[in-house]
């Protein structure tokens, strides 16, 4: 199975992941300080900064870009509940 | 003795010139004693409200809330016609400062609503009106009343997302929004005839503005080369015409570093924070300031929470770049003093900061993942997982405190080995 590896920027830490994995399932384990709120996507608590591999993530809903509006998200803004990885390099960080 | 201004006159309530063309036309609160749940206000407040005179058409700057709108319309009607009206300015959404808006556009329905860019995605929510027309603006961005111009300066988060302030140029004069305001009611209105409002003036600042002393920089970079302004009009309190460039200064002050730091260039600060019942807290905090004061360029210190009040220690929060709590678990919870602390510090900005917690326990230690959630949830960094120590450490588990310190301190200056952990591997 495809596997990324996430950065972790706030902690420094990154993590080996197989293809298909939230965000949300890794930070909380590794202590990042991406907070969450309803973890379905409705909330926009979890925006995180994606500073590196955005194409390596899945390509947000419409709901997901409806919240991110909504939220005033910068460009380079994810939900980490929605964001599932696909391969490659990815960094993040809380906002 | 100072002539109050007219603020009524046979009942009615009355505009008040700050100068030919621009009026106050505001109401006055002066029974409020809490203000938005958090402030106390020991005379009440005002809503300041505006109107520009041009010679192609009429601005009102701001509203009131909505319980004063008779007031705000009494005065508006003194010195225009809603006619006359073709630009509404919104320098903050707040409802005590848009309360008499829809009602406004009702009566003047010409009139375009200017907003900043960061109102947009609020002004729906708060107004409940879905075909609501307006213009987004950013510094820059002005609009003409014909001899008379509106610039408007994009100052968000002071304090929500929405703010801004609009200058008058041919007049020099700015109305600041919440900027340069607080809670103030005095019917002399102007600030060489109101009572000492000193203490107002601050503790608004410390509780309104003191979180987002960033931006407050910012927008002092937009507003200072305004000086001299000949008025600030701020949203509440008195208007700011004798010296107005004062209070600018006073907020550059106020925005800086609470404490004199006589810390060196490169070298980073360290707060270890502990409360302690029978000495096994207080222990893994000393061990883990000894731990970091072994890594260079890193000052630490060294508090019992015990030992102070907590307006002290936020201010040596505020300047600091890691903070490490230590609490005990008591009835599945941290203590009381550690979340009366945490609580405090929503009045400073916390961003990226370094956080740490630890606590000794005597059978189940839910404090310290408590309280490492909530230094998260205040959007400091918590690089080094927590460390719990049941009951009283023995020498090894002091060394884990030793190097848990050690660990904060070189990620303060860069020191700390990144890790590399296979999600097959995380618990």
């Amino acid at each position: 199975m495809a596997k990324a590896t996430i950065t972790f920027e706030d902690i420094n830490i990154t993590v080996s992941a197989p293809a298909g994995t939230r965000i949300i399932e890794i930070s909380e384990k590794v202590g990042s300080g991406i907070t969450y709120g309803c973890r379905e996507g409705d909330c926009g608590t979890c925006i995180m900064k994606v500073t590196d591999g955005w194409n390596n993530l899945t390509e947000p809903s419409v709901l997901e870009d409806k919240v991110l509006r909504e939220n005033m998200a910068g460009k380079h803004n994810r939900l980490a509940c929605q964001a599932q990885v696909l391969g490659g390099k990815i960094c993040v960080k809380p906002v | 003795m100072n002539k109050p201004p007219i603020l009524s006159l046979g009942g009615i309530p009355q505009a008040v010139a700050l100068s030919e063309r621009v009026h106050w036309i505001g109401a006055l609160d002066p029974n409020l004693r809490t203000f938005d749940i958090i402030l106390k206000t020991a005379n009440g407040t005002s809503y300041n409200a505006y109107l520009v005179r041009g010679s192609a058409g009429v601005a009102i700057i701001d509203t009131v809330k909505e319980n004063f709108a008779a007031d705000f319309f009494a005065r508006l009607e003194t010195v225009a016609r809603y006619d006359e009206i073709s630009v509404i300015v919104l320098n903050h959404l707040e409802p005590d400062h848009t309360g008499a808006l829809p009602e406004l556009m009702r009566r003047a329905p010409q009139a375009r609503l200017y907003i900043s860019q960061k109102a947009q995605t609020m002004v729906k929510a708060l107004l409940k009106q879905n075909d609501l027309a307006y213009t987004p603006v950013l510094t820059g961005d002005s609009v003409t009343l014909g001899d008379r111009t509106l610039q408007f300066l994009h100052t968000p988060y002071l304090h929500w997302p929405d703010t801004q302030c609009t200058y008058l140029p041919e007049e020099n004069t700015l109305f600041s929004g919440d900027v340069f305001g607080c809670h103030f009611c005095d019917n002399r209105l102007f600030n060489d005839e109101v009572g000492d409002f000193r203490f107002s003036f601050e503790y608004y600042y410390a509780h309104i503005m003191r979180p987002f002393k960033d931006y407050v920089n910012r927008a002092l970079d937009l507003i200072e080369p305004l000086l001299p302004l000949t008025n600030i009009a701020p949203a509440h309190g008195p208007l700011l015409r004798d010296r107005p460039h004062r209070y600018v200064r006073r907020y550059r002050e106020l925005s800086q570093s609470a404490l004199h730091s006589d810390i060196h260039d490169g070298e980073k600060t360290l707060l270890i924070f502990y409360i302690s019942s029978y000495g096994n807290t207080r222990r893994m905090a000393e061990a883990i300031y000894e731990g970091a004061m072994s890594i260079d360029q890193v000052r630490v210190s060294l508090y019992d929470l015990e030992g102070s009040e907590l307006a002290p220690f936020v201010d040596l929060i505020e300047g600091a770049d890691g903070i490490v709590f230590g609490t005990p678990t008591i009835n599945g919870d941290a203590v009381k003093p550690v979340w009366d602390l945490l609580s405090s510090l929503v009045v400073i900005n916390l961003k990226s900061k370094v956080g740490g917690v630890f606590g000794s326990y005597g059978w189940t230690g839910e404090a310290v993942k408590m309280v490492e959630d909530r230094l998260r949830g205040l959007k400091l960094r918590v690089p080094v997982p927590g460390l719990r120590i049941k009951l009283i450490p023995t020498d090894e588990e002091i060394e884990l405190c030793r190097g848990f310190g050690r660990e904060l301190a070189q990620e303060l200056n860069g020191l700390r080995q990144s890790k590399v952990i296979d999600m097959a591997d995380l618990a």
